[in-house]
């Protein structure tokens, strides 16, 4: 049974079909990663099924229920959460404030009650901000809780976004470039993160360039070039296929000559 | 131990105001000081619209019309005693900015500023032009609130001046409490939340359309009751509350101060509304000097005077 | 019928205003992606520099002459002293700043000047002209020829010369403009330059027929801009099109309903127009990045 099922989907920006006939499944637990080289259409078919974009075809399916179109905040609800491969960090913010945040579903109430301290406000704003404290704990940033979360490093700031996203108790959880800009000590780390949350049923979606990272944590690899899948299988079965050699380390080994050229 | 932010703003708050009148060399600076709060009011809500929800209005004055002539006109003809009429006129306002808040928070940045600057328009529009009612250009007479006879009765006499910088000092703090709290609440966490990236916002299951309506109801309410403050104690009333130029005071006295930050906003609603009153020279350069004030601020200080003097000192103090 | 078309020709001769008005607050936000509420007082100036040149013994073209050059001046330095030194500041901020130069210009010009109504002469006498049993004054034509003829010659300006496709590259991506040699605070300077220099004849047009004093700019900025946004912002045709289409609309509403509410009516069908198309009758649909 699949948690998520994604069918058919597509987009177009100005004619340009950016994204085509996509589709594949996850099942509860289960990492899938995205693939494929720069502009190959992984960031906008995120967007799709995180409801940022609204596709033109295909659908989106959580649990059952079709959710294409769906805005973000009510996906959210229904427990899907993301990070941002360009950081949306709340830069004004602390920290700690930033990963409370994330509990928003689960602290909102009454604009009165809030306005007043009343306190269940202050109740539920308290038992955001402990569960918050032991996020930040779990991706290691717990020391910086007070700082302001314009003052964290970029690979810091990408764990935030990882405990923010947390926060919400996603049933899926899209991951956006984890490991970018992040030193390999750094990588390891969220490597863990990763395969520790799916490990508790957590079904994610990843996107990522670090292949040594996708070939060791994937249970199922998508590969896409120029907005179409033109592969999926095992880590193993993806590295062999020659469609994806030619489209995808095809590319970088040409980018590799350009560097040392 | 250590007083949060809140305590600490609320007390240096609470502390000027009590302490000031020791100061007051006649009763001109009550009347000074009324005029202060009754702004201050104003722009603490704008604080929740525009400092944490990060969102424009170019129309609040329009709000603080709604106020101020519900206190002259619901005496009149509902007679209603003038504290509910206010109430009344808070009411109102929170349904108008529901409904003008909804369709209009669609649009950002300019498209919004200039929409809630027509609505503000709109709002001095009838209230102009409906003259058998509401006296038009003129303006019109409003009824004593009644609390300073009652106060007597108990034996606290105070002078109408010093009634009214009390009474207005109070509604104040009262405010400058609620927006604090609501700083630090999830309500506030969302507003904020939106305001540093709404597409995250939206991700971590903040319906935006929902919590930008609330910044924009809550901050009409607080822009109502200054109004009807303002009505009170003026005893009339002329469109000019909802005119442009008060909205655009409004939003400037917020920004120059500081429109992250209750206390700096009330600074800036302090400095704007002194200057003039005390310097009579003003009187003829109040506009370019507003003008210059506006730019200055905001392309040397973008957050405005308060954070960015207390920036330079806590930098210093490192 | 006369009635009507009386109201269409004099909503089309204040239409023509608002499409100049449009056409400059488009040239500002194209270079730069700020909307500029000082344009009105642009309009302003032209009108009331005009008027006292040609009051201190100028002959008129002269003097409307000398107001376009200083009007054209003061948007330079509007965009030199207030606009490039907060680049890359919140739309807030820009805002408040474009708001607070309309009031200091606002300030300037009543204590430079005076608080008092003021017209010179129509350029061609004022004689109205019978079309079908409606009168259109002279000056109102040579308002709309200035519309169209403004129209014109951005529309040449940015399709055939190499500055005004410069102009169109840096509004569509500052930095590629840059790297392929375009300077681009030129093209802000020439842009704010131009700007206030269409603001200011449409000030020394109109004059004539609706008079002019320090505080006319606020509302024809923001007529403008509803204008521009009806149109679809950032489309110098839209402009055009929002413009006219704004004036008849009051004219119209003024005509058939109420000359006290015809501001409220134009607010109320832009409204309506903007959120059956938020991207106004000309705009482009764009999508944010994430």
């Amino acid at each position: 049974m699949s948690l998520l099922q994604i069918e058919g989907l597509g987009i177009d920006f100005g004619g340009l079909r950016a994204v085509h006939d996509v589709g594949f499944s996850l099942k509860p637990g289960e990492i899938v990663s995205v693939i494929g080289p720069n502009g190959a259409g992984k960031t906008t078919l995120f967007n799709m099924i995180s409801g940022v974009y609204a596709p033109a075809r295909g659908r989106v399916v959580l649990d059952g229920e079709d959710v294409t179109r769906m805005p973000p905040h009510l996906l959210a609800r229904r427990g899907l959460s993301r990070t941002f491969q360009n950081l949306q960090i709340f830069q004004s913010m602390s920290v700690l404030e930033n990963a409370v945040a994330g509990h928003h579903l689960h602290e909102r109430g009454s604009v009165f009650a809030d306005l007043f301290a009343l306190p269940a406000a202050r109740r539920r704003s308290q038992a955001s901000g402990e569960s918050a404290r032991a996020l930040l704990d779990r991706v290691g940033l717990g020391r910086a809780a007070e700082q302001e979360a314009g003052s964290l490093s970029y690979g810091a700031l990408k764990r935030l976004e990882i405990a923010r996203a947390l926060a919400l108790k996603p049933r899926v959880l899209l991951l956006d470039e984890p490991a970018a800009g992040c030193n390999a000590v750094e990588t390891e780390e969220i490597d863990h993160l990763i395969a520790q949350v799916a490990a508790e049923g957590v079904s994610i979606l990843l996107v990522e360039h670090d292949m040594k990272m996708v070939m060791r944590i994937s249970n199922h690899i998508v590969v896409l070039d120029h907005g179409e899948k033109i592969a999926e299988g095992e880590p193993a079965a993806i590295a062999r296929n020659p469609r994806v050699i030619e489209a995808y380390l095809g590319a970088q080994a040409t980018e590799a000559k350009h560097v040392d050229g | 131990m250590r007083l949060s932010s809140k305590a600490t703003t609320l007390l240096i708050l609470a502390a000027v105001i009590a302490i000031a009148p020791v100061f007051f060399p006649s009763s001109y600076y009550f009347r000074v000081g009324s005029l202060i709060f009754v702004n201050g009011l104003a722009v603490t809500g704008l604080v929740i619209l525009i400092g944490y929800a990060g969102q424009i209005s170019l129309g609040h004055a329009g709000f603080a019309g709604i106020g101020a002539y519900a206190c002259a006109l619901a005496p009149v003809h509902l007679g209603l005693h003038p504290a509910l009429a206010a109430v009344l006129g808070a009411l109102l306002s929170a349904a108008i900015a529901y409904l003008v808040g909804r369709p209009i928070l669609r649009l950002k940045g300019y498209y919004l500023a200039v929409t809630s600057l027509g609505f503000g328009i709109l709002v001095s529009m009838v209230l102009s032009n409906e003259a058998q009612l509401t006296g038009g250009p003129d303006g019109m007479a409003v009824p004593e609130l009644g609390l300073r006879a009652v106060l007597k009765a108990i034996g606290i006499d105070l002078s109408n001046t010093e009634f009214w910088y009390a009474f207005s000092g109070l509604v104040l703090v009262l405010g400058a409490w609620l927006a604090l709290n609501l700083y630090h609440s999830p309500t506030g966490r969302a507003l904020r939340a939106l305001h540093g990236s709404e597409v995250a916002a939206r991700t971590v299951g903040v319906d935006v359309a929902h919590y930008k309506l609330v910044a924009f109801v809550l901050s009409a309410i607080y822009a109502s009751v200054s109004g009807s403050l303002l009505a009170l104690q003026n005893k009339f009333i002329t469109p000019d509350v909802a005119g442009f130029m008060h909205s655009i005071e409004m939003v400037t006295m917020t920004v120059l101060g500081g429109a992250g930050s209750v206390l700096g906003a009330i600074l800036g609603a302090a400095i704007l509304t002194t200057l003039p009153q005390v310097l009579t020279i003003f009187q003829e350069y109040e506009q370019l000097m507003l003008g210059l004030v506006m730019m200055l601020v905001m392309i040397f200080m973008r957050e405005g005077l308060l954070p960015s003097i207390t920036r330079r000192i806590r930098g210093r103090a490192e | 019928m006369p009635e009507l078309l009386q109201f269409l020709l004099s909503g089309i001769t204040v239409g023509a205003v608002y499409a100049l008005v449009a056409l400059g607050f488009t040239i500002i936000y194209n270079a730069s992606d700020v909307v500029n509420f000082a344009q009105g007082e642009f309009v302003m100036l032209g009108g009331m520099i005009t008027f006292f040149a040609h009051a201190a013994g100028l002959p008129l073209p002269l003097a409307a002459l000398i107001a376009i050059i200083v009007t054209a001046a003061i948007g330079v330095a509007l965009n030199k002293l207030a606009i490039e030194p907060a680049r890359g500041a919140p739309v807030v901020s820009l805002i408040i700043i474009t708001i607070g130069a309309s009031i200091f210009i606002r300030g300037a010009t009543q204590l430079v000047f005076d608080k008092q109504l003021h017209r010179f002469p129509a350029f061609s006498g004022d004689q109205p002209i019978l079309i079908g049993g409606a009168t259109i004054l002279p000056q109102s034509l040579w308002v709309i020829a200035g519309a169209l003829a403004v129209f014109v010659c951005l529309w040449l300006f940015f399709t055939r010369t190499l500055i005004g496709r410069a102009v169109l590259a840096t509004a569509n991506n500052r930095v590629a403009a840059q790297l392929v040699g375009i300077n681009t605070k030129y093209v802000m300077t020439l842009s704010f330059a131009m700007s206030a220099a269409i603001g200011a004849l449409a000030g020394v047009l109109v004059t004539p027929i609706t008079l002019t004093s320090y505080d006319v700019g606020l509302a024809l900025a923001l007529k403008g801009f509803a204008a521009a946004m009806l149109g679809g912002m950032g489309n110098p045709k839209g402009a055009l099109v929002g413009g006219l289409l704004l004036g008849v609309l009051e004219a119209m509403t003024a005509g058939y309903i109420s000359s006290q509410y015809k501001d409220a009516a134009a607010f109320v069908v832009i409204l309506a127009v903007l959120f059956a198309m938020p991207q106004g009758l000309f705009g482009r649909k764009s999508t944010d990045r994430v």
